[in-house]
């Protein structure tokens, strides 16, 4: 009964809105209309922008009253257009002193060449006509209930029809839901785009990170390491100088060396660790994880259900962000205890750090988050974080396709047992339709051989002979498609997701 | 009677130069290899006085040594091992000081540089003895350092407890600090009371107690 209400009251509100889509439509095409026909140009963007905050706002509604979740459609924005280093801004041929031109020029091809655009346009015309659909549960209620007081004897059948109205609400709701995502989801080619582009943003993160990290090295290397093997070296030339002539100084100075090596080992040892933390090459991310733990002045306790270990670049990623949650529960949270648990969920290496602390991360301000991020980004890992004030903060860090050799396709891949009986059917008897009772019954029609043999065609009356011939044959043909494409059928998904290089590492 | 090494480091010139120095302080290297399964088999083979292992061996170059070590000690309890590596975690020094037995050693490679105290270590594990790394053992304190007994003690008394945790005697200790041994005994048992761990004269089971409880607090 609620269901109903709730879908009536659903479907007038929606249909009242898409009735107003029309004076919407008239000021946008007339906008549109203008921006040609006068060369008004600067009439399309803002016309283009109310389409897209009338449609965003049907996505939300959607995805809140229709059960259906649309993403937006449109393609990435143009990005931001650069300053050249003679300080002009650019635009094809042309230069110019400010961005703005180019900028809106960018923006004006990216909302005119933008299909959704388009898209959005039809939508926004045909609306106050599926919101009139929408509004027959209400109109038929709103007739039968005045008659029905008049006592007019059609009021048993408006009511009939006001009662079937509302009993279809529900359906008209989820037509409407099918249509707005026609129109309004995105398309294959919209989704391939921002697929793309957010590729090409953590591709271009990644290489920066990857830039700013060598450039760290190399300075740590210059000023310590190397630095200290210079000293060590003119040390030992001067010890070399001194050895006979003054044994004393000669040894103390071996001393200063030996002093000298040792620092620069342990500077050495510190950048390993930054680099790729030897335990973590000799045990992995678990054992790794448990000696950050150990080293840990917070008490951290740390469960590990891993069976295969992940891609060395993904373990990396995933220790190195564990490492900073910590880091952050220190500094920030006050936390006395953290949970750290590693586990899988099919070939999904999924991270959880909660702590006790007080809450309140936030990755907006956090450049320690923002790091772990553009840390994940590269191997399309995810990074979650509930921290309410007061706390508990808990993060939780996904990194799909990190276990390669966690085998998740079982599930997936068992056919069912009636497609097995189909294919077993279809190889095991499609030869006897096939060939004894088509093919070779169509040859011996032919030859017109006396000998019936078990031929069970020939035996029938004449008229229906070369139908049944045809139809054995074409039988038997069927039979064999089925139990051939059956089984690619099922496994097509599989197979698309072996044949795309998943493996990120490749053992040398 | 010398006592019987067995040494194993997969880089040339730190095993010749191991092999040299040992030599040159009365030891009797009996095997040098350079694997984690000849180190197995030289362990479990040779039963040597003690045995100086690097962390990573071939094959893999992970944390073979370390296995072979604690697969060696397995079959022969109690068998001393000085484990040498270019990194310490307190996850391996658990891990070696698990069973209980005592006579291990681990230490980072840079100890080799001063010979006196790396064969001071290696003597001492050979006789039943601890020698830990200082860098564990500050590790170690300084992740338990906010646990309620151990803020107990004074700066002194944490001093004392981490030259003992490293393994060092009572003189050893009262040298280092400049104390008198009387002095040090005073401390160690006042670390005892505020550990709640019962003395004893024993060095080694004093050392393992201690860190027997490090240990107990973590997990």
């Amino acid at each position: 009964m609620r269901r109903y209400a709730v879908a009536t009251a659903r479907s007038l509100s929606l249909g009242l809105l898409a009735l107003t889509d029309v004076v919407l439509t008239v000021v946008v095409v007339l906008m549109i209309v203008l921006s040609f026909a006068l060369g008004l140009v600067f009439l399309f963007p803002p016309g283009t922008r109310m389409l897209r905050r009338r449609t965003a706002l049907a996505r939300r509604l959607s995805g809140r009253w229709l059960g259906r979740e649309i993403g937006p459609s449109y393609l990435p924005p143009p990005p931001p257009v650069r300053r050249q280093p003679d300080g002009w801004y650019r635009h094809d041929r042309q230069l110019y002193k400010t961005p703005r031109v180019p900028e809106w020029n960018n923006r004006w091809k990216w909302m005119f060449g933008d299909p959704a655009t388009w898209r959005d346009l039809l939508w926004v015309t045909l609306n106050p006509l599926l919101g009139a659909a929408l509004l027959l549960p209400v109109i038929a209620i709103g007739y039968a209930v005045p008659t029905a007081r008049q006592g007019h004897p059609v009021a048993l059948l408006l009511g009939l029809m006001a009662v079937a109205a509302t009993a279809a609400a529900p359906w008209l709701l989820r037509f409407y839901g099918w249509w707005n995502e026609m129109l309004l989801g995105p398309t294959a080619k919209s989704l391939l785009a921002s697929r793309i582009h957010s590729l090409n943003q953590a591709h271009l993160e990644t290489a920066d990170s990857q830039a700013a990290e060598l450039r760290r090295i190399e300075r740590d290397l210059h000023d310590g390491a190397q630095a200290r093997l210079v000293a060590i070296g003119m040390t030992l030339g001067a010890v070399e100088a001194l050895v006979e002539t003054d044994p004393t100084a000669a040894k103390a100075l071996l001393g200063k060396a030996r002093e000298a090596s040792s620092t620069a080992l342990t500077e050495l040892r510190g950048l390993v660790r930054g680099i790729h933390p030897p335990v973590l090459s000799e045990r992995g991310l678990g054992d790794a994880v448990r000696a950050l733990a150990l080293d840990s002045p917070l008490e951290v306790k740390v469960t590990v259900d891993l069976k295969t270990r992940p891609e060395p670049p993904v373990e990396s990623a995933a220790y190195f962000s564990v490492s900073e949650l910590l880091t952050n529960a220190v500094r920030h949270g006050g936390a006395d205890r953290v949970w750290i648990d590693i586990s899988n969920r099919g070939k999904t290496l999924r991270i959880t750090v909660t702590d006790d602390g007080s809450g309140g991360a936030d990755p907006a301000r956090g450049s320690g988050l923002r790091g772990i991020e553009r840390r994940l980004a590269a191997f399309d890992g995810v990074l979650a974080i509930s921290s309410p004030p007061g706390g508990p903060t808990i993060v939780t860090v996904d990194l799909p396709h990190a276990l390669v050799w966690e085998d998740d396709s079982d599930k997936r891949a068992q056919m069912p047992k009636w497609k097995w009986a189909i294919v077993g059917l279809g190889y095991g008897l499609a030869w006897l339709p096939l060939f004894p009772q088509g093919i070779v019954t169509a040859i011996m029609k032919i030859i017109e051989n006396e000998n019936k043999s078990w031929f069970y065609i020939l035996y029938l009356p004449e008229p229906v002979q070369w139908p049944l011939i045809i139809f054995n044959i074409a039988l038997g043909i069927a039979m064999y498609g089925a139990a051939v494409l059956i089984p690619i059928q099922h496994s097509r998904e599989r197979w698309m997701a072996e044949a795309t290089p998943r493996r990120l590492w490749l053992h040398r | 009677m010398s006592a019987r090494v067995v040494i194993a480091e997969d880089l040339h010139l730190l095993r010749e130069g191991l092999v040299h120095l040992l030599r040159a302080h009365g030891f009797e290297v009996v095997a040098a290899v350079e694997s984690g399964p000849e180190l197995l088999k030289a362990l479990t083979g040779e039963r040597p006085d003690v045995a100086v292992v690097d962390v990573r061996l071939p094959p893999t170059f992970t944390d073979e040594g370390l296995q072979a070590a604690l697969a060696a000690r397995r079959a022969v309890p109690g068998l001393p091992v000085l484990v040498l590596s270019q990194h310490v975690e307190q996850l391996y020094a658990r891990e070696l000081l698990a069973d209980g037995s005592g006579a291990i050693g681990y230490l980072l490679k840079d100890r080799v540089f001063n010979a006196e105290q790396f064969v001071d270590a290696v003597r001492r594990v050979a006789a039943g003895g601890t020698a830990m790394d200082p860098e564990v053992i500050a590790k170690l304190l300084a992740s338990t350092a906010r646990h309620e007994p151990l803020a107990a003690l004074t700066p002194r008394e944490r001093e004392v407890l981490e030259l003992m945790a490293e393994g060092r005697s009572n003189a050893a200790i009262s040298q280092r600090l400049f104390l008198s041994e009387s002095a040090v005994g005073k401390h160690t048992a006042s670390i005892f009371t505020k550990l709640d761990l019962a003395p004893s004269d024993d060095d080694n089971r004093r050392v393992l107690a201690v860190l027997a409880y490090l240990n107990a607090v973590r997990s």
